[in-house]
């Protein structure tokens, strides 16, 4: 049948010629091969001393952002919860009291915000849902744990650094 | 032989055995080491600097693992098939000739635990004996997969050994001794009389056939079929654990050391290097011998690099693959080898 994909190679099976019968020519040529990686620069990258360089868009564990003046952003509207496929995300809302407008922006905020990192996908889709810039993606892999409740993340571990520290 | 003699000789018996230990101990770092390099990666390289000891972090996990004999195995003979092939490993190192002899004064230290006048036959004895560790192990073990690995190395062994016998056959015949000593003292320099002394240069087809009839000997790819992984889980070994995995692993490397020794010492001229004579007048005599068992040592070195070389290289043979291999090539070539050695050696005395 004609070759649709022109790719097609026709393997044509000539019987073995003296040299390729007796072996021990494709056998020095394997060595030859085989020697040559040996001298080669190995290509590991040796974990947890070197690291890889992620890509631009790699996603990693979360950060919730504070802003220029270093208040929290999330003012917990639940979008990132709502939007999220695997329900990894959940919190509960606070109102702003006086006096704490240097730690939140908006008059609503998290009081308790907690990813399950055992069911998040990092599919980013929180960071697309949140409609006030406070949920990146930009953080390193997830470390591993010995309990299942370590990987439950609060604002603990999720909140930027303050500004001035 | 006097009191010095015998302390002496039990000194260096216990040296080689110690050393054939080490080597066989770092045989299996090296393995994982060259493996990795082969396959552009790092190898072990987390205990010790460079990993040097993970050969003893291996060794006493295979102490500390649990003993497990298999209900339905035979006792005895599943503690002594490991037993018997460590042992066999060990006793063929007994007829090599480590270095010329050491003089001081009136006293002469031979470098060999025994010079026996049948070197070869005792070696090709052990080696035979060898299989019988595989073979006492795959039975005892009570398993499909043991036992067909040991029928496999057991027949494995026997093909090899006729086609082994007669590359020998070849060069005892331009040797005309059989004592390991003999042979290496022929092959003294490096030049004699308008040609190599080696024997490697007067019998390149013998040395072939050795080495490829080595290989199976020792049970090492391309002939590892015994303990093929993708046909036979583990083959002989399948059932075994802890130390007893260890010491049929242990043995197969120090077969790997003692078949190199022979090697060396058969074909690539033992402890003899070129321009030794010359230096010999420069230095002290003892002196040229210790350079003589260091260069031994390096030429069983380069053996075993080769052992693992061609291990991450060649695939495995099938099993009528082997077959064909030694009996409708590697016999017809060594016998072929033996008329041409026979022919030439009668021109050249004439």
């Amino acid at each position: 049948m004609e070759s649709l994909s022109n790719k097609r190679k026709v393997l044509i099976q000539k019987p073995l010629n003296f040299w390729e019968r007796i072996y021990l020519p494709a056998i020095v040529k394997g060595l030859s091969i085989t020697m040559s990686h040996f001298f080669r620069k190995p290509v590991t990258i040796q974990y947890p001393e070197q690291k890889r360089e992620f890509s631009e868009n790699f996603r990693g564990m979360h950060s919730l952002k504070r802003d220029e003046e270093g208040r929290e952003r999330c003012t917990a509207c639940g979008l990132c919860a709502l939007s999220c496929p695997a329900e990894a995300i959940s919190m509960i809302a606070a109102e702003r009291k006086k006096g704490e407008e240097n730690l939140y922006r908006e008059e609503k905020y998290a009081a308790v915000y907690e990813i399950n990192m055992l069911r998040c996908i990092f599919c980013g889709l929180c960071e697309e849902a949140c409609p006030k810039e406070a949920i990146y993606l930009d953080g390193d892999i997830v470390p591993s744990e010995y309990l299942r409740k370590d990987f439950i993340y609060g604002k603990d571990k999720l909140v930027e650094a303050p500004l001035n520290q | 032989m006097d009191t010095a003699q015998l302390i002496f000789k039990l000194i260096l018996v216990v040296a080689i055995f110690a050393i054939s230990l080490l080597i066989a101990l770092y045989s299996t770092y090296a393995e994982r080491k060259v493996a990795a390099f082969f396959q552009d990666r790092l190898g072990p390289n987390r205990a010790g600097p460079y990993g040097l000891l993970q050969p003893f972090a291996d060794g006493i996990k295979m102490f500390l693992k649990e003993e497990i004999i298999p209900t339905n195995a035979s006792a005895f003979l599943f503690i002594a098939g490991p037993s018997l092939a460590i042992l066999t490993a060990c006793i063929g190192s007994a007829v090599i000739p480590w270095g010329q002899k050491l003089t001081f004064g009136n006293t002469v230290i031979d470098l060999q635990v025994a010079d026996i006048n049948v070197g070869i036959l005792y070696i090709f004895g052990v080696v035979s004996l060898g299989v019988y560790g595989i073979m006492i192990g795959g039975w005892a073990s009570n398993n499909k997969y043991s036992l067909l690995g040991a029928i496999r190395a057991a027949s494995q062994n026997i093909s090899y050994e006729i086609s082994m016998g007669l590359a020998i056959i070849a060069l005892l015949l331009v040797t005309g001794t059989l004592s390991l000593r003999g042979i290496a003292e022929q092959q003294h320099g490096f030049w004699a009389n308008g040609y190599f002394t080696w024997n490697v240069f007067k019998q390149p087809l013998g040395f072939l056939l050795f080495i490829i009839c080595a290989f199976a000997e020792t049970n090492r790819t391309p002939f590892d079929l015994p303990e093929c992984e993708t046909e036979l889980v583990g083959g002989y070994h399948t059932e075994y654990s802890s130390m007893k995995l260890g010491f049929y692993l242990f043995s197969e490397y120090i077969n790997m050391f003692v078949s190199s020794a022979v090697m060396a010492t058969l074909y690539f001229g033992g402890y003899n290097f070129p321009f030794m004579d010359m230096l010999s007048k420069i230095i002290d005599p003892n002196w040229v011998t210790i350079i003589g068992v260091f260069l031994f040592f390096i030429k069983i070195a380069c053996f075993i690099f080769f052992f693992m070389w061609v291990r991450w290289t060649i695939p495995r043979f099938r099993y009528d693959q082997l077959m064909d291999l030694g009996w409708k090539t590697l016999i017809p070539l060594a016998i072929a080898n033996i008329v041409i050695t026979g022919i030439v050696i009668t021109f050249l005395n004439r």
